[in-house]
């Protein structure tokens, strides 16, 4: 790739204070403060947010779907984990 | 891989769709899933991004303030779903150049329906209403599509092309109500996009070679004669609610389907046009390729800009 394209990065949002910032989409940007102003475009033309991250998208590791089994497999035998798990006697009404 | 294993892949592929799970860019896909979602994807991007133009024609001359901040919004609104869209496709593998690539060489295909001139100002009323009105109908079903990052791109689109058509709708009304040569203009407009934009919900289902694939993976929900049937049980009414006449000599309500019959289309227009040779399709090409190439400086100046910023930030830090 020409070293003159801009590169991708990925445009995080938070819609309002209290919530976390979501992963809203993607859009190409010279550099960092570019991404800002290009989200502000892009993504929140309609008062979608409150706060923008954008991270350079080949700065971001993602988990391989084929290595789903050994990374999330393991959890789903573990009910223990879960308050449903344990007995209690009816008499207790809340814990 | 064996093809034994592809065969078995596959199959589970399609048992994930058919259980309403969504498909995700890391995922395995099948080759021609990756490839039709590549090519419907940027089609769709690039129907954006050309349908810029004509609507373009009339921001400089809208006829009150009101409707000129509406048109600018409609038309920036426009470009961010052909954003949302590239993005959305760059997820399958291609990168924006070669998608950019694809549309300027002709190599990929946009809606034809933006091949057609936008001659006075109640053409933006006319596109709002019946252009934006078919491809919502087209668009509604991509929210559940199969791919998920189509699937998010479209919930965004969808959400924002509701106003897109009332502010077509309601410039054809006020010229309906207006000036006999308003109404007159209003009326022009309608016979001109009326029979394109039955076009744009594609051609008869015995003429259409994709629909069952596209249906399996949920690209497709309905066929495109019932979306069109359906664009034209909902449209009809608004036309005679403000006065205005479908120009179709043969349409006409039928009582027992509780649908409107109609006319038929001319399908030699429509492939024509498709083919390159509407009365638009040299002067769209020219405009969107020559934008990409004045702003060539531009986007060349941005990178040296970021680059020397990001060097006199790595000197101040040493």
């Amino acid at each position: 790739m020409s070293t003159k394209n801009w590169p991708l990065w990925e445009i995080f949002v938070r819609s309002k204070n209290g919530l976390e910032h979501r992963h809203f989409g993607s859009l190409h940007a010279a550099d960092a403060e570019m991404a800002l102003e290009n989200a502000r475009d892009v993504y929140t033309r309609r008062n979608e947010g409150v706060s923008i991250w954008v991270v350079e998208s080949k700065n971001i590791t993602a988990s391989n779907p084929e290595n789903n089994g050994e990374l999330f497999e393991p959890a789903q035998d573990k009910v223990y984990r879960h308050p449903t798990f344990y007995d209690l006697p009816d008499e207790v009404k809340h814990m | 891989m064996s093809e034994e294993q592809i065969k078995n892949l596959e199959k589970q592929f399609d048992e994930r769709i058919a259980r309403d799970e969504k498909i995700e860019p890391k995922d395995w896909m099948p080759e021609k899933y990756r490839k039709t979602h590549i090519r419907q994807m940027s089609q769709h991007a690039h129907s954006e991004i050309i349908g810029m133009l004509p609507e373009g024609n009339w921001i400089t001359r809208a006829p009150s303030l009101r409707r000129k901040v509406a048109l600018l919004a409609k038309v920036q609104d426009e470009a961010g779903h052909g954003l949302y869209l590239y993005s959305a496709t760059e997820t399958l593998g291609i990168s924006r150049d070669e998608l950019y690539e694809q549309l300027h060489t002709g190599k990929a295909k946009y809606s034809s329906i933006f091949n057609y001139p936008t001659l006075t100002w109640a053409d933006m009323g006319a596109i709002g209403w019946l252009v934006d009105g078919a491809a919502i109908i087209n668009q509604v079903p991509l929210c559940n599509t199969s791919y998920g990052p189509y699937a998010r791109a479209m919930i965004r689109v969808c959400k924002e092309e509701s106003f897109h058509q009332r502010q077509g709708y309601e410039i054809m009304i006020k010229l309906a109500n207006g000036t006999p040569e308003q109404k007159e203009m209003a009326q022009d407009a309608l016979n001109r996009w009326w029979w394109p934009s039955l076009m744009m919900l594609g051609p008869t289902d015995d003429k259409s070679v994709h629909t069952a694939q596209s249906m399996k993976w949920k690209l497709k929900r309905k066929t495109n004669d019932e979306l069109r049937q359906q664009f034209i049980d909902q449209t009809v009414p608004q036309a005679d609610l403000i006065g205005l006449t479908v120009p179709d000599p043969d349409l006409k309500w039928n009582e027992e389907r509780q649908s409107y019959d109609f006319g038929a289309i001319d399908w030699d227009e429509f492939w024509q046009v498709v083919k390159g040779h509407g009365p638009m399709n040299k002067e769209r090409m020219k405009a969107r390729v020559g934008a990409w190439e004045r702003g060539e400086w531009v986007r060349d100046a941005a990178m040296a800009h970021a680059k020397k910023k990001q060097e006199r930030k790595e000197k101040q830090a040493v």
